[in-house]
């Protein structure tokens, strides 16, 4: 991951923020809708993300990265990509939950391959989701687009570590 | 959601008694990664923003309810790429959509593609794992979210 903590990484936020609390105060309607928006997703994210970022702090230091590099490093068997789906249908939220826990997977040794796969089973076998949709759109949608996209997911997780290169991503 | 709480604090209680250095060790790097990952979401909650400004969630129904072809398809792909809406709010707003005769094929690239796709947290998969493996895992969950609505067309007869 690249430092991101320059002030320049805060410009895009800090001028969509000031730009409509500046419209906000000229009388434009739109400003306080654009407010309401940041304040919704910051609310969104500031419940979910603390919780998030303290559990991958203590499996950084409480798993040793042998452990991982020995089931989920160059020499993982078929069973690893069973065993991130089963961790990946337990997250909660979205991508935004799932990036960092991957990123922690990743340099704990994890190989590409199964960062991307997991990355992929996160967004289409969440539990919580998985019953929403079974419920409104029936168990038949459900069962064929998990028939689907599981497999494709694991392809296309095979077809970007190939494309990106093992090793090239530095830690 | 809540509930990711009483188990990060249960496990930070175990540590503490286990190590307490491993502990604040744990902490003070939880701290650091969230910290130097943070202009990130800020970036993606200022897109998300202006995208649901553009395209409010009440106003979902009518786009996707006024093309029932093609076109339509390519629209509910587009629109489940580049906004945000949680699964509690997308299903319900998927029923209502499918009383109101909006095909399966349609609803099936909404929905996959809203989960599959995150246009708007691109600054933070990116900063993650580089511009080349995001944009590339992008594409290919707009591709699968296709493939899907495609069977699901032609399982439930709609083609």
């Amino acid at each position: 991951m690249k430092k991101q903590n320059s002030l320049l990484s805060y410009l895009i936020p800090a001028m969509v923020f000031s730009f409509s609390l500046g419209a906000k105060f000229s009388g434009f309607e739109l400003g306080e809708r654009l407010l309401d928006n940041q304040g919704q997703y910051l609310k969104t994210l500031l419940l979910l993300l603390p919780p998030v970022f303290i559990l991958i702090g203590l499996f950084e230091v409480w798993i040793p990265r042998k452990t991982i590099e020995k089931h989920f490093g160059s020499s993982h068997g078929i069973g690893a990509w069973f065993w991130l789906m089963l961790l990946a249908s337990t997250i909660v939220g979205g991508l935004y939950v799932s990036l960092p826990l991957a990123y922690t997977l990743y340099k704990k040794g994890t190989r590409l391959r199964l960062v991307y796969g997991f990355l992929g089973f996160s967004t289409i076998c969440r539990i919580p989701m998985t019953f929403f949709e079974a419920s409104f759109l029936g168990l038949k949608f459900t069962l064929i687009r998990y028939a689907i996209a599981l497999p494709l997911v694991i392809i296309s997780a095979l077809l970007i570590e190939r494309m990106t290169g093992e090793g090239k991503c530095k830690m | 959601m809540r509930y990711l709480y009483p188990i990060a604090i249960i496990l930070l209680i175990i540590s503490f008694f286990a190590s307490k250095t491993k502990t604040w060790q744990a902490i003070r790097l939880a701290w650091k990664n969230f910290s130097s990952i943070l202009p990130r979401f800020l970036t993606m909650i200022s897109i998300l923003a202006i995208i649901s400004l553009i395209f409010p969630v009440e106003k979902m129904g009518d786009i996707l309810n006024a093309h029932s072809n093609w076109l339509g398809l390519l629209l509910a792909l587009g629109i489940g790429s580049i906004i945000f809406v949680p699964g509690f709010i997308a299903y319900p707003l998927a029923a209502i959509l499918l009383e109101n005769g909006v095909p399966y094929y349609i609803i099936a690239g909404f929905s996959t593609s809203l989960m599959l796709v995150g246009f708007a947290s691109l600054p933070v998969e990116i900063a993650y794992f580089g511009k080349k493996a995001a944009i590339m895992r992008n594409i290919s969950g707009v591709v699968i979210s296709l493939l899907i609505a495609i069977a699901i067309g032609f399982i439930y007869g709609e083609f």
